[in-house]
């Protein structure tokens, strides 16, 4: 088993064996995570620091719960009430933090690029947990966990990702990887919000969703964000609901035992409905928040073997 | 009478479009002779050339030196050396500084601290609008009078057409040059590198290329109005040269500039976020830089320009979306304009046609040129010599250069200006 990387800064520098690597990591502490005594301690002795420059609950509690079962002392940083308020550079932060000694840097921020940024500037393993637009590669992971769990393979599937790919770090970092794993990947949404050259990604595009959703074995929704709900992108809120909002009727057209699934929060009655995302034979959003603890802890797990080894103090 | 003779040299000459062995005489400060046999006056000085290249001095049009305002990234001094040590005899300064020189008070401030500090030319050009703001024309009559050369709002694009066509319009009865930046500034609102599948992998704000050809169309409908002389200081995609060709044939008086970064680097070296490849307009597809090489080498495109911009550390350690734009180039112009002829693009001649006679010709200037007459301002310059340029080395105060560890070819051995070393290598 190798992975040999420093940082999970994106999926776009794995390989398909390193995504094999972390999934069959992780299933070992899906089963942990399901007995009553939870506790590991692979990462003892080292320090996790969650620096969240953009509000965020579940990823940042996935995170810690990952650390803290693997025995890590884990410190949260909610970034937006301190010292970058007060001027200070993403940069200084970092070394500021970085004379602290941390082991492992689990970081999100709201700009595309300031996590690499951050990681060419400190001596730790960096996870990124959501940069912009740019990527979100646990998030990648746990789904694509998920869609293996579900499915049996994680490969020769037919996928849709719905609603708003443009500004989603999420569709990113899983077309690169649904795609690495040899996957048919669609896209749904409206041209509005659909990035450039989308096409030359090796995706189909539909920008009707009844066309698009034809036969997948699984959709994928993504939350569309308040902010892009009036008038710029979209007409109205109720209109991107009729068009791109997944309810009963559109996965019908998907294979009868198609997956939903959502990386959450949801919009219940935006993006999809509320009755079908508590559906239990065909919802496997619960699953997805059990896979993402799972893969995290994975993911650190070999960071911390890498980082261990670079180290002359090693054991 | 002081004369001096540059022997053995290979003498390029855009006017005559020639790259031939031979002399040239300068006599107090001007050009006398050249060609293959020049007499020798006695007494003369000799320089031997050993066969290197002898060139107008690049005129080099929208360079930022951040004098008043932020002296810390580039002044006129740090300015005016990297600008002899790049072969620039040269420079025609941008208003874009902090205030923007736009009052004929400033231009004398900027003038005097410019002949007192740079051993170059150095021509101002003032702001078009008040404040660079697109809602009040300028004194252009009074800045005229104390020197501006050309009117530009720089990267503020006078979004109000009202403003713009009036402003057009004054500059026409005084036969002033306006300089513009063709983008349409909605579509461009926000965005720091050009729309595509780089921009989507990298999850960065993008502008259509489409962008610049609206700005410009928008801006030949204006001269179709007002028969103003203008120049477009940057054009840089496939899509705006046919209109931009369209307009010298319809016979405007339009000129177009291309930035050495936009001719020699493309959307992907930003590879990682690196800051020191954020430049406006953003860098573009391959297709487009190869696109504007073949409209320079046509003539469509008339004129290379530096677009040097001095950004200090702080303004580029940042993400990418935050980070200052721009990039300094005056040492790095002639190397990497050389990249243009060793790759098979264009020949000596041509290039300097693009870097010192097209740009001293929509001045005025008596330079640019090889001819008896002419200004000595001369560069003298191996073409071929190799280099890895490391930035530590740069003159400017800011060295945010996208060209730092790359390979390079071609160094300036000697610049004069009026027959005067201002640059030796050493």
């Amino acid at each position: 088993m190798s992975f040999d990387h420093r940082h999970l800064l994106g999926i776009e520098p794995l390989g398909p064996h390193d995504i094999t690597t972390i999934l069959d990591l992780a299933e070992d502490y899906v089963a942990l995570n399901r007995q009553t005594a939870k506790h590991s301690d692979v990462l003892a002795g080292l320090t996790q620091i969650n620096m969240f420059f953009e509000n965020s609950t579940r990823t940042q509690a996935s995170f810690e719960i990952a650390g803290k079962r693997l025995g890590a002392d884990v410190m949260n940083m909610a970034m937006q009430a301190s010292s970058i308020k007060k001027g200070e550079t993403l940069i200084d932060t970092a070394l500021t933090l970085n004379a602290m000694h941390p082991d492992l840097l689990v970081v999100r921020h709201p700009q595309s690029g300031a996590v690499d940024l951050l990681a060419q500037k400190v001596n730790c393993a960096v996870l990124n947990a959501g940069d912009g637009r740019h990527e979100h590669p646990t998030q990648a992971l746990l789904d694509a966990l998920t869609i293996r769990r579900a499915k049996g393979r994680l490969h020769r599937l037919s996928i849709a990702i719905c609603g708003d790919i443009a500004h989603s770090r999420v569709a990113r970092s899983n077309i690169l990887l649904l795609g690495k794993m040899e996957n048919r990947i669609r896209l749904i949404g409206p041209p509005t919000l659909m990035p450039s050259r989308i096409d030359q990604f090796g995706v189909e595009v539909f920008d009707d969703m009844n066309a698009g959703l034809a036969d997948v074995d699984v959709v994928m929704m993504l939350r569309l964000q308040r902010e892009r709900m009036d008038g710029g992108f979209i007409p109205s809120e109720r209109e991107y609901y009729h068009r791109y909002g997944l309810d009963a009727e559109k996965l019908a057209l998907a294979k009868p035992d198609a997956i939903v699934m959502h990386p959450g929060p949801m919009n219940r009655g935006v993006e999809i409905d509320g009755t079908l995302a508590d559906d239990i034979n065909r919802s496997v959003i619960q699953d997805q928040v059990e896979m993402g603890v799972a893969v995290r802890m994975a993911a650190m797990e070999l960071l911390a073997r890498n980082l261990r080894a670079s180290r002359p103090d090693a054991a | 009478m002081t004369a001096t003779l540059f022997t053995n040299a290979r003498l390029i000459d855009p006017e005559a479009r020639s790259d031939h062995p031979g002399s040239l005489l300068v006599e107090n400060g001007r050009i006398t002779a050249a060609g293959a046999e020049v007499a020798v006056p006695e007494g003369a000085n000799l320089i031997d050339c050993r066969g290197k290249c002898l060139a107008p001095g690049i005129v080099d049009i929208g360079v930022k030196v951040c004098e008043p305002g932020e002296r810390h990234k580039e002044s006129y001094r740090s300015a005016g050396l990297a600008a002899a040590a790049g072969g620039v005899t040269t420079m025609v300064t941008r208003p874009d500084t902090t205030p923007a020189i736009d009052s004929p008070e400033t231009l004398e401030f900027v003038t005097r601290r410019a002949n007192a500090a740079a051993p170059v030319n150095v021509l101002p050009m003032a702001a078009l609008t008040k404040g660079r703001q697109g809602r009040e024309m300028t004194e252009i009559g009074f800045l005229m009078d104390a020197g501006a050369v050309a009117f530009t709002d720089c990267d503020h694009v006078v979004t109000d057409t009202k403003v713009f066509s009036r402003a057009l319009t004054y500059a026409r009865s005084l036969n002033a040059l306006v300089i513009a930046h063709p983008q349409d500034p909605g579509l461009s609102d926000g965005a720091c590198v050009t729309s595509g599948k780089f921009a989507s992998l990298r999850g960065l704000p993008a502008v259509s290329p489409m962008a610049e050809r609206m700005g410009l169309d928008r801006d030949i409908a204006l001269l179709e109005m007002t028969g103003a002389r203008y120049h477009a200081d940057q054009i840089t995609t496939a899509r705006a040269l046919p209109a931009l060709q369209r307009a010298k044939r319809n016979g405007l008086d339009i000129t177009a500039g291309v930035s050495i970064h936009h001719l020699t680097l493309n959307e992907l070296d930003v590879a990682d976020y690196r800051t020191f490849f954020k430049v406006k307009p953003p860098l573009r597809a391959e297709d487009d830089r190869l696109a504007v090489i073949e409209a320079l080498r046509d003539g469509l495109i008339d004129i290379i320009c530096s677009m040097h911009t001095p950004q200090d550390e702080e303004s580029k350690r940042l993400p990418f979306e935050e980070a200052a734009s721009g990039a300094v180039a005056l040492e790095t112009l002639l190397p990497a304009a050389l990249r243009l002829v060793h790759n098979g693009d264009l020949d000596l001649p041509t290039l300097f046609a693009a870097l010192s006679l097209n740009p001293a010709r929509r001045l005025g200037l008596p330079c640019g040129r090889l001819a008896p007459g002419a200004p000595a301002d001369l560069i003298l310059f191996d073409p071929d010599k190799p280099f890895v340029l490391d930035r530590a080395t740069l003159r400017s105060k800011s060295r945010n250069t996208p060209f730092d560890g790359q390979r390079m070819q071609g160094r300036v051995l000697a610049t004069y200006v009026a027959g005067t070393a201002v640059y030796r290598s050493a």
